[in-house]
């Protein structure tokens, strides 16, 4: 019987030995693919998108989510190899922003949260702790360069520290460039990419429209050197800077994808704050049309004198009435009347688009004292905080010239093209994921809804880890279809949104 | 000796079932052997649960069956589409049994029962893809059976008694699919409540026209184990500074069918070393609707739909009574999942399966004997999915390929006075 017991024993261990076996298990080689591409050296060029840039900075967690190193993670079922991003083990506080001889650079503050007693955004209150002199000089396989425009990648001396205080270095390269004289595409190639993204050419228009059109339009003038930073790239420019990006991305045979660049109206910076968010009863509809009877009076008068089109008159008359109405602006655009004492003013209309920073000014007093000086009524709304049907127009021009570009020198190339206008354009209405989730690109508005479903980063320009999973997913959709892969997808839902402090 | 192990071989290339959602059948090493038939078997006490009707036929004044088993259970996932694999580290499962019968006369026998019909012990990688849904979960539920059985005619018998149950409950999961604290460990919550209290009911009958055929059928009511306010605690852990006030710590309520069940059967006593038994098994499943849970804080109300569907089992089981010392088993069920297309929820996956069972008894003497038996529990690999979690107002699906396996084993001792 004894014996009987042990054989019992080892067939019940033979049975247990048999733990659940899928038929098909994914971990088995072969069910996942690169195709005809080849992923063991994957390495991205673009800009703050690129980089994992995300409200309002690249800070040590947020990066880790930046879509080419979600990419790489799904990579390495089908070969893909280690992918390097800049080092941010001296982001000690995860807040980001840049320290220079330890003072905080100006206009590199750390990243924006909610904070929950205020309601609104506001920039992390902690010391930044990265010392941008503490220089890396290493190539990674992530070179998005927040702030970069096309040409900014072919530039020496773009991450050279002694050109910081002129303006002509970025402190994001500064910290890697592998020399004071290298470029971020030469620093790219020196990796050898047997696969690459490139996705630029969103700062050659964006900087542009976020500034609210304070730049200019430099169509037609190929002397980058005499650009301002607020300026829109010539397309002429961006097609030559294009075609040399790819030359030396494909120089090795590389295979790659590029990406489209996405309109104004797709993101939350833009189509936040409505064109008429100023509510009125009756009485201060009239009291604050009183006030600008004059104006309107004037502006007749230079239609009387064949000095203003009867068209351009009825643009700029000033008008309020009970319910939601226009802001009053300064349009520079407009018929210059300073010669006789009157402004350049007009009230927005459904075709300007105010900047996400005007929520917070739109609607506050010019002057404490005066309870008539309230902005957007009393006081116009200054340039720079509206983008106006005029500026609009000149950066969709731009974009549609750039657009055409990286098609055509994709198409050219044979290299997959990931639409993100489109993709962008679909979240305007609500893009569904597979797993039944809706998403679109409203800003966060503090719902609880909101903290599972928002895309978007406080910034209002650039995703969120969330967002930016959504990004890789269709990079790697794209990249599936033109390479014959079968790389796994990505579930945005798992990727963290807007982070809410108690205080700050 | 050789012969023996054949047999055993045998039984074993045969196949027996375990059970669907989170019924646990291990209610007895002799029956379970036999493909967990008995509700028209009468062999040992073990009858006080298979079919209290049958205690009275028992030969001797006393009977005493109890025991023991250990469940090794395993489950993978994969989902193709997104490259997630995962497989559950579940702790084993520890069921067990106790009955006694008394015969108080020729007609009448009194008899107590204890056994664990119902109970979960799953065990995700914490975190993993669907931690939304849960990381683990344990359910225990005792029942303690006083049961009477008796002969109405020499042929004819029924048997019953009330049950009390006491259960518990520990599980966790995390809050959504991406909530986080600051150092970005994920929200999440555990419930737990023990002691609860229930109380229900069995009845049986067994019929038998001719010396070697009884036929048998016994009824197990529905119990709903309800965790009132106070019985058990919600502790919410890693919320965010922000949102912590809203989750504070509490209690719950909540409630879980233990389903009702329904079974009849027959053995057939081929000659005096073989004996055959054929149960079928209706298990009432759609008392299942959803498993809510109501928090008080700002967790609210959560729904979990789960609209199981009435289940079968079906079981075979043979005895051959080999020597005068040694009678080996071997059975095989088709077990039926409750679950529906859709709903298919990680914290009891279940996927039909087939169970085979064997067994010996080991009689040391004319009164002690040991019992042991073997369950194997095999699902096919389904793909499925629950489509009913809701994440800002939208039904989100998780979903991908399941495989699932259990092995059962166990050791007890009868006693016969």
């Amino acid at each position: 019987m004894k014996k009987n017991i042990k054989y019992l024993a080892i067939l019940a261990l033979g049975l247990f030995a048999c733990e659940p076996e899928f038929d098909n298990p994914i971990d088995e080689s072969g069910t996942y693919t690169s195709g005809s591409a080849d992923f063991s050296t994957f390495v991205a060029v673009g800009n703050s998108l690129t980089a994992g840039f995300m409200d309002g900075t690249v800070f040590r967690s947020g990066q880790q989510n930046s879509f080419p190193n979600i990419m790489a993670e799904q990579f390495a079922f089908a070969g893909g190899g280690t992918f390097t991003q800049p080092s941010y083990d001296d982001d000690v506080n995860d807040s980001g922003g840049f320290l220079l001889a330890g003072s905080p650079i100006p206009g590199f503050d750390t990243r924006l949260v909610i904070d929950a007693s205020e309601g609104g955004p506001e920039n992390l209150n902690v010391m930044p702790t990265m010392e941008v002199s503490n220089l890396q000089a290493t190539a990674y396989n992530n070179m998005g360069i927040p702030g970069a425009k096309s040409f900014h990648l072919g530039f020496p001396g773009y991450g050279d520290i002694a050109n910081l205080a002129i303006g002509a270095a970025n402190p994001y390269y500064v910290r890697h460039a592998t020399s004071p004289t290298a470029t971020v595409i030469g620093d790219a190639t020196s990796l050898d990419p047997t696969f690459f993204a490139l996705w630029i050419g969103n700062n050659d228009i964006l900087a542009f429209a976020t500034s609210g059109g304070t730049g200019v339009d430099q169509t037609g003038n190929p002397n980058v050197l005499s650009y301002g930073f607020n300026d829109i790239t010539d397309p002429g420019v961006f097609a030559f800077t294009y075609q040399a990006l790819i030359d030396a991305l494909t120089a090795n045979g590389a295979k790659g994808i590029v990406a489209t660049l996405p309109d104004v109206t797709s993101i939350p910076y833009f189509t936040t704050v409505p064109f008429n968010p100023i509510p009125m009863d009756a009485a201060t509809a009239a009291f604050a049309n009183n006030a600008y009877m004059t104006y309107n009076g004037g502006l007749q008068f230079a239609v009387g004198n064949g000095l203003l089109s009867a068209a351009e008159a009825a643009q700029r008359a000033i008008s309020f009435s009970a319910g939601q109405n226009s802001v009053v602006i300064i349009d520079e655009d407009l018929t210059d009347l300073s010669g006789f004492g009157i402004p350049s003013l007009r009230q927005t209309t459904i075709n300007d688009l105010l900047v996400l920073p005007s929520s917070g000014i739109i609607g506050t007093l010019a002057n404490q004292a005066d309870p008539t000086s309230v902005i957007g009524v009393g006081v116009p709304l200054t340039d720079n905080l509206v983008l106006t049907e005029t500026e609009i127009q000149l950066v969709r021009t731009a974009r549609t010239a750039y657009n055409t570009t990286i098609t055509t020198i994709a198409a050219a190339n044979d290299l997959a093209v990931v639409d993100m206008a489109a993709v962008l354009e679909q979240l305007v209405s609500g893009l569904r994921t597979s797993d039944g989730q809706i998403y679109t690109n409203n800003y966060f508005d503090g719902s609880s809804d909101a903290l599972s479903t928002a895309v978007f980063s406080l910034d209002g320009v650039h995703p969120n880890s969330r967002g930016y999973a959504i990004v890789a997913d269709e990079f790697i959709r794209t990249i599936n279809e033109k390479y014959g892969a079968n790389v796994p997808r990505v579930t945005a839902g798992y990727y963290p949104g807007v982070t809410v402090v108690p205080t700050n | 000796m050789k012969k023996l192990l054949l047999v055993l071989t045998m039984a074993f290339s045969a196949s027996v079932m375990y059970a669907g959602g989170y019924r646990v059948g291990v209610q007895g090493h002799k029956q379970l052997a036999m493909g967990h038939t008995g509700v028209a078997v009468v062999t040992s006490a073990e009858s006080a649960f298979f079919n209290p009707a049958g205690l009275v036929y028992l030969d001797g004044e006393l009977n005493v069956s109890v025991g023991a088993a250990v469940i090794l259970s395993n489950t993978t996932y994969q989902n193709r589409e997104f490259g997630y694999s995962a497989e559950s580290d579940n702790p084993i499962g520890t069921p067990f049994y106790a009955y006694g019968s008394y015969k108080i006369n020729d007609w009448l026998s009194a008899g107590l029962a204890v056994y664990t019909p119902y109970g979960s012990r799953v065990t995700w990688p914490t975190d993993w893809e669907g931690s939304h849904l849960v990381n683990d979960i344990e359910l225990s539920a005792v029942f303690v059976q006083p049961t009477l059985s008796i002969k109405l005619t020499d042929n004819f018998s029924i048997g019953g008694g009330p049950i009390y149950v006491t259960g518990a409950v520990n599980f966790n999961r995390n809050l959504s699919r991406s909530l986080t604290d600051e150092a970005g460990n994920r929200s999440n919550v555990t419930v737990d409540a023990s002691g609860i209290n229930a109380w229900g009911y069995t009845i049986g009958a067994m019929f038998r026209p001719t010396e070697d055929i009884i036929l048998g059928f016994n009824y197990r009511s529905k119990i709903e184990m309800e965790v009132e306010r106070g019985d058990g605690t919600a502790d919410f852990e890693n919320l965010p500074a922000a949102l912590a006030p809203g989750f504070a710590d509490g209690d719950f309520t909540s409630s879980l069918p233990l389903p009702a069940e329904l079974t009849f059967g027959a053995s057939y006593e081929v000659s005096d070393k073989w004996l055959v038994a054929f149960d079928y098994t209706r298990t009432f499943w759609d008392a299942y609707e959803s498993l809510d849970v109501q928090f008080f804080n700002d967790a609210g109300l959560s729904r979990n739909p789960r609209n199981y569907k009435n289940s079968s089992i079906y079981k075979i089981g043979a005895q051959y009574v080999a020597t005068q010392k040694v009678t080996v088993r071997g059975g095989f069920y088709y077990d039926e999942s409750p679950t529906r297309d859709g709903f298919f929820a990680p914290e009891t996956p279940r996927p039909d399966s087939v169970n085979f069972t064997a067994g010996f008894t080991y009689n040391l003497n004319s009164r002690w004997a040991i019992d042991a038996s073997v369950l194997y529990v095999h699902s096919s690999e389904t793909e499925n999915s629950y489509d009913s979690f809701v994440e800002a107002g939208q039904a989100i699906s998780f979903g991908g390929d399941y495989k699932s396996n259990a092995f059962v084993a166990g050791i007890g001792v009868s006693y016969k006075l």
